[in-house]
């Protein structure tokens, strides 16, 4: 199974860890990992400020970098589903339809395709859980308050094999943090009003750390966190679940 | 672009008790709508069937419409046809000047709204009460409804007691609300039994019958109807459905989207003029013709205005209605407003996390937050983007298609971050103003993987 790591481009310059924690859990779990080495961005900065058509140089790379794997895995829900969404290549076009269909984000790559049972982790902390939307309900990673689906979550059943950690759920499990790319500098005062009530509602739980499928919504968190001297911290799914503390 | 939704809300996130009140109140809503919808196991059932039949209606409109007009007419209902906002005052002036009325009384219609009948009246002497208590509240204070069910969510009762202290003259500082709604009953009882003359809105136009249903809470569209001689009743075209029976689907789908309540409690069905009575009906296009030959946006035309989107968005609930300086405002009116005037409401579109909560509750299935994301694309093809994300877009858009160029950008923004971290932090910096730049590590993911990884032999 050759699979292809993608790190998106903020995880890439300003959390290597969670790139590190994503790499080593695959090979740990029997992956054939390739790093494509040209890789920069999904495209959506652009193409969520409503400036798609200047993607095109960006997608192109893309395609260059991801085609002809089985599989290409992302530890963020939001870019898998930009690119499942709207990558296309004019040159390309199969490739890119091949790459739309191949990409998975992490937790659902790990309970779908690799149907993982148990893990070799251990996290002895209270830990929060914070649902990013494109995850929740853009790739369906788990249940939707609103919709009447029965009740699922990929990335809790993973986290449950975890040894030792405390799992809570906000009041409103799945609220927007108000990362929301742009948003969160255009409608600043808005965004921060949102995030810094999803953190009420983790610090309610007196948790240790705030996780998720998707560093964006963490950074936003971490940013207000840190700027309130919280000491509740942020980490990435993907870090708990190759921890072996 | 103009970034009014920003600056709207920003002022109104200023006061955070207040927010958090508005917040949990819309919240309760949202939640009250989640136990009625669950409490139905063919809900999703409910939802296909609502959407296809309002696709349908769409694809068939002009039929619908025609059919509606002829029986409508047979009843013996006026039916009149207005382009416009200004077409359609200008109708109900002619209405009103024909039978030298003087006192009018209206019932919520958020269409009177978009087409700002009441200003219009004003303009020409004729007083219009507003009878729902939420917008006889928004009345007295001259301001729009923030809301299109719940007009006064934005005020609480100590606003509202200190609003009746000036207009109705109630106990100063009395913010007893049974108190507050005795003195409403009372003063609109009044103006009930004065009246000549009742508009209302439309919820659902029958083609089958030519009959309507007009939906209330306070029975106050009934009140106007019963008393007056002559009732009209403003219905934006989307409003039609073709069969009686299809009224199964929708009644049971509005109250349950809109509040939580198995219906709302009154459901007026209109169907012809009383003896010595007459029944108006005015259709307005006003842009919806438009909004229905673009492709990716006719689908919003499904809207039966329950205003579940506004009170699950996490956006809305946190700005206020009135940020969105609309009639319709919430995640509906952002993508029905583009349609009306690009230019004024090209913040719209962007005034949303794209979280897709919006789509998951409308009751007829539009995809909101799908359309939020092609309204930004034809507004920024459109020109209405800033200068300067512009700029920023093109250079981002150059940087992340040259994998050597984004490379050293990154490296050279940590390292300024690093050695002169005043340069990002400081007052110019949006995201600094309230929160942290995140720490900047010394490499990248890259940088790491190519000492500790194991590189791609095809690379």
């Amino acid at each position: 199974m050759k699979v292809a790591l993608f790190v998106p481009c903020y995880i890439d310059q300003f959390y290597p860890n969670v790139g590190i924690a994503t790499l080593q859990l695959l090979e740990k779990l029997g992956c054939d990992v390739a790093f494509p080495l040209e890789q920069s961005c999904c495209g959506q900065p652009m193409a969520n400020s409503g400036f798609a058509s200047l993607s095109t140089g960006c997608d192109a790379n893309f395609v260059k970098n991801f085609a002809g794997f089985d599989y290409i895995v992302a530890p963020s829900g939001s870019c898998v589903l930009h690119i499942k969404e709207h990558l296309h290549d004019a040159e390309n076009p199969e490739k890119a339809s091949e790459i739309r269909k191949n990409i998975y984000e992490l937790t659902e790559f790990l309970t779908d395709i690799l149907k993982v049972k148990s893990l070799n982790a251990r996290f002895p902390f209270k830990v929060g859980m914070h649902n990013s939307c494109h995850g929740q309900r853009g790739l369906h990673l788990s249940s939707m308050t609103e919709t009447m689906s029965p009740d699922f979550s990929k990335p809790e059943q993973l986290l449950n094999m975890v040894k030792d950690i405390q799992l809570s759920k906000p009041k409103r499990n799945d609220e927007c943090c108000g990362f929301g790319g742009t948003f969160c500098v255009f409608e600043e005062a808005v965004s921060v009003k949102m995030g810094k009530d999803r953190i009420a509602e983790h610090e309610a739980n007196e948790v240790d750390f705030i996780t998720g499928g998707d560093t964006s919504c963490l950074m936003h968190l971490e940013g207000i966190l840190k700027r309130q001297g919280s000491k509740t911290k942020i980490i990435h799914i993907a870090e708990i679940l190759n921890s072996i503390l | 672009m103009t970034a009014k939704h920003a600056a709207l809300a920003e002022k109104f996130i200023a006061d955070e008790p207040r927010i958090n009140w508005h917040d949990e109140t819309l919240w309760f809503v949202r939640e009250k709508r989640d136990k009625a919808a669950h409490g139905l196991p063919e809900w999703e059932q409910l939802r296909e069937w609502g959407s296809q039949i309002k696709n349908h209606t769409l694809s068939n409109l002009s039929n619908y419409l025609k059919e509606f007009e002829e029986k409508a007419k047979a009843n013996g209902i006026f039916v009149h046809w207005a382009q416009d906002g200004a077409e359609h005052n200008k109708i109900i002036h002619q209405i009103i000047q024909k039978h030298k009325i003087q006192k009018i009384v209206k019932s919520k219609s958020m269409l009177t709204e978009e087409c700002h009948l009441n200003e219009y009246l004003q303009q020409h002497n004729i007083e219009v009460v507003d009878t729902d208590l939420g917008e006889r509240i928004v009345q007295f204070r001259k301001e729009p409804p923030s809301h299109i069910v719940l007009p006064a969510i934005h005020l609480k009762k100590e606003d509202v007691s200190e609003t009746f202290h000036q207009h109705l003259g109630t106990e100063k500082g009395n913010n007893d609300p049974q108190y507050l709604t005795e003195a409403a009953r009372q003063h609109l009882r009044n103006k009930f039994v004065e009246s000549d003359l009742a508009i209302t809105g439309v919820n659902f136009a029958v083609a089958e019958t030519g009959g309507f249903v007009v939906c209330t809470n306070e029975g106050n569209a009934d009140m106007g109807a019963h008393t007056a001689a002559v009732h009209i009743a403003c219905m934006g075209f989307e409003k039609i459905i073709p069969r009686a029976e299809h009224l199964g689907v929708f009644l049971r789908l509005l109250a349950r989207s809109a509040t939580g309540q198995p219906i709302t409690t009154y459901s007026s069905h209109f169907q012809k003029p009383r003896q010595g009575q007459e029944i108006h009906i005015v259709i307005v296009d006003n842009g919806r013709s438009k909004q229905l030959g673009r492709e990716d946006f006719r689908n919003s035309l499904k809207c039966i205005r329950c205003a579940a989107c506004f009170n699950t968005c996490p956006v809305y609930r946190r700005s206020g209605g009135h940020s969105y300086h609309t009639a319709v405002a919430g995640p509906i009116g952002s993508i029905l407003n583009p349609n009306l005037d690009m230019k004024a409401n090209a913040d719209l579109p962007f005034a949303s996390t794209l979280c897709g909560s919006c789509s998951n509750v409308c009751p007829v299935k539009i995809n909101i937050h799908e359309q939020l994301w092609k309204w930004r694309q034809v507004i920024i093809a459109e020109g209405y983007a800033d200068a300067s994300k512009k700029i920023a877009m093109t250079a981002m858009a150059f940087l992340f298609s040259k994998p050597k160029v984004y490379r050293l950008a990154g490296k050279m923004g940590r390292t300024i971050m690093q050695v002169f971290p005043f340069l990002t932090n400081n007052k110019w910096n949006v995201w600094y103003k309230q929160r942290e730049m995140p720490e900047p590590p010394k490499e990248s993911f890259r940088d790491w993987y190519l000492k500790n990884g194991k590189i791609n032999k095809n690379e």
